[in-house]
């Protein structure tokens, strides 16, 4: 890790801290920067954020031939996957167990082969460990589930490839609230490094290049939960699957317990299975309620041309978009739509989904032939307190109003907070130029540039969830990060910056790749 | 797969007349031919023209079927059992004597060909076609 003592400190002035005046002014020159006594810290190009966004982009630029002195990545993480790693724990994804992601989304081979499951076949250590994986990727999903790789596994090869790129290297640790354009060109991205570890409270990385991958603004929580919490404190009752709630299972193991359950996606099936699996292993005697807001009960769709598959509740699909998004038909119809087709389409799209996987299948049929996992359809009027420490849901449903005492209440809704709620976001809306795209995220071009934003002959890219909305759907998957990466990549080639990844380029980084070899 | 139309016809067209013309020298000394290994060529390139040019019309309509799939995509599952309707298909043009230049091919060479040309292009196209050509999958398999 880089600690920024080569920061020069230019005229100073000031305490080293932003002042009003730096605030409230959108356009920055040298001479403010200094003024304030904040030091200078020049780089090409400057990565905000330290997750599998910024990691997969630094991958990309160091095979087109960025050296890592060129690169600066700002972050409080210790690692790319650090974040992910923790949302995938606490919502019960433990490193044994398989994400929902392709074969060949890899975010640690830009090319995605070999693919995860060629490479779990070559390194099993039986014959149906090296069968298995290669048969379920030949007959997915029309004879058997899709193939998904463990979590440990992908951890594990991304490790391996920040090594191999150096990524520790171009690492400065500190938080990014405010990034603003420069006269003259480029921009000042402000970095607070961890307390006592630099001179000044400020350091100002001046670059021409600038890449935000923030990651989720934030959490949000269903409202009639979040009330609940804020009148009764109590934060142990009501939980969300994305925070740690290990508690609720472990006190259904000591103490059986009605448990409802909110949400129709990926995270409700994962809550649902550990706390069916807690049933079967463990001796657990859990009732589980299942709520879903809006129930589907068969396939659905606007035309026989685009109908997903549904039932029990839940809209199925493999991965958390139709698989065309990531380079097929639906990647190319979405790229050229604008406005209000393009918000319509994702609408088509979206909605809460899930796969359909025959392990979940039959444990929620044993749940439901024994009794103990019932479903509901309605809407949830109010949590309140009941008897005995009980959380008590009413629920609206088809057939009037419902009361359901439960120990536990899990919000597996996975709702995602405002992108101002992200100090760095909100900046960028107010004092950076960026607006928002037809479904209120950032507006980014189909290169990926921050719509508004440009800087004289700097630019500033953002890929991650804050651009859902934009020209291609899936920007918050690990192919969706690598595709933002390739159109940046491409852009910052055509600039001049990095070399153009044609084929020589690429069968040699791929040949590097496969030799581990560090570049 | 995860293609457009257009990215399928060109995979079509590229892969044939790359993997599938190195594949076809490569094996033609070796299939069970009589007569000079020339005329065993001049069947086998003639078998592989014709894959490609029905082939394109299959395409047609895997696309067409690709629209009843939500997920508008094609599963590698359906690359390579396709084989089997597009294999029968110049079987029967073979026997009707509808390749133009192809007398009588004995099944077994027919077979061993076809079977050969389709396993490595079908490889190819679902892992290592990714590494020279790295905008491929995401452009729907365009290749210009």
């Amino acid at each position: 890790m880089l600690t920024p003592h080569g920061a020069r400190q230019q005229a100073s002035r000031g305490d080293g801290d932003l002042t009003p005046a730096l605030i409230d002014t959108d356009v920055w020159t040298d001479e403010m920067v200094a003024g304030a006594g904040i030091p200078i810290v020049d780089s090409p190009i400057v990565m905000i954020g330290g997750g599998i966004g910024s990691f997969v982009t630094t991958d990309y630029l160091r095979i087109c031939g960025v050296p890592t002195t060129a690169i600066r990545v700002l972050t409080t993480l210790d690692f790319p996957w650090q974040t992910y790693q923790f949302l995938t724990r606490v919502s019960q994804i433990p490193a044994n167990e398989r994400l929902r992601s392709d074969s060949a989304s890899r975010p640690d081979n830009i090319w995605g082969f070999p693919s995860y499951a060629v490479e779990e076949a070559l390194t099993a250590k039986s014959l149906q460990g090296f069968i298995a994986p290669l048969l379920q990727v030949l007959v997915e999903p029309i004879f058997t589930d899709y193939y998904t790789p463990r979590a440990g596994h992908v951890f594990q090869a991304m490790q391996r490839e920040s090594e191999r790129i150096r990524y520790p290297e171009m690492v400065v640790k500190g938080q990014v609230r405010i990034v603003r354009r420069r006269a003259g060109g480029g921009y000042f991205s402000v970095l607070t490094p961890p307390e006592g570890s630099t001179q000044t409270k400020r350091i100002a990385y001046r670059s021409q290049y600038v890449h935000v991958a923030v990651g989720y603004p934030g959490l949000k929580f269903l409202p009639d939960l979040q009330g609940y919490r804020e009148r009764h404190g109590d934060h142990s009752r009501v939980v969300n699957a994305y925070e740690p709630h290990e508690h609720v299972y472990e006190q259904l193991l000591r103490q059986p317990g009605t448990v409802v359950v909110r949400g129709g996606g990926i995270v409700a099936s994962r809550v649902l299975q550990r706390l069916m699996e807690d049933r079967f292993n463990k001796g657990a005697q859990t009732q589980i309620v299942h709520i879903f807001r809006t129930f589907i009960t068969g396939s659905h769709g606007p035309s026989m041309f685009m109908r997903r598959r549904g039932g029990d509740g839940w809209a199925y699909q493999g991965f958390n978009y139709p698989k065309s998004v990531w380079g097929g038909q639906l990647k190319a119809r979405m790229r050229k739509l604008e406005g209000a087709e393009r918000a319509a389409l994702y609408k088509v799209m979206g909605g809460t989904n899930t796969p359909k996987r025959k392990l979940w299948q039959n444990q929620m049929a044993q749940g439901r032939r024994e009794g103990w996992y019932h479903t509901y359809a309605g809407e949830v009027e109010q949590i309140m307190p009941g008897d005995g420490g009980a959380v008590v849901t009413r629920v609206r449903t088809a057939g009037g109003a419902l009361e359901i005492p439960a120990a536990y209440i899990i919000d597996g809704t996975g709702l995602e907070a405002d992108i101002s709620e992200h100090r760095l976001l909100a900046d960028l809306l107010q004092h950076g130029g960026a607006g928002r795209n037809p479904i209120g995220r950032l507006d980014v071009e189909r290169t990926f540039e921050v719509r508004g934003t440009r800087s004289g002959a700097g630019v500033m890219y953002a890929s991650g969830t804050a651009t859902l909305g934009g020209y291609f759907p899936g920007v918050d998957t690990f192919l969706g990060l690598q595709i933002a990466a390739q159109e940046i990549c491409d852009d910052l080639a055509a600039r001049g910056f990095s070399k153009r990844l044609g084929i020589g380029r690429s069968v040699s980084g791929w040949l590097k790749w496969a030799r581990n070899r560090r570049i | 797969m995860l293609v457009t139309l257009g990215g399928r016809i060109q995979t079509r067209i590229f892969i044939l007349l790359t993997v599938g013309l190195l594949v076809t020298l490569v094996v033609t000394p070796f299939l069970p031919a009589r007569g000079p290994l020339g005329s065993a060529y001049g069947v086998t390139l003639r078998v592989l023209v014709a894959v490609l040019v029905l082939g394109v019309l299959w395409e047609l309509l895997y696309h067409g079927l690709q629209q009843f799939r939500w997920e508008k995509d094609w599963p590698t599952f359906f690359g390579l059992i396709t084989a089997v309707n597009e294999g029968l298909l110049i079987w029967l043009a073979l026997t009707f004597g509808l390749v133009p230049g192809v007398g009588e091919v004995p099944g077994i060479t027919f077979l061993l060909d076809f079977t050969a040309v389709w396993l490595i292009t079908w490889l190819c196209v679902n892992g290592p076609m990714r590494v020279p050509f790295i905008h491929w999958r995401f452009r729907g398999g365009r290749l210009i």
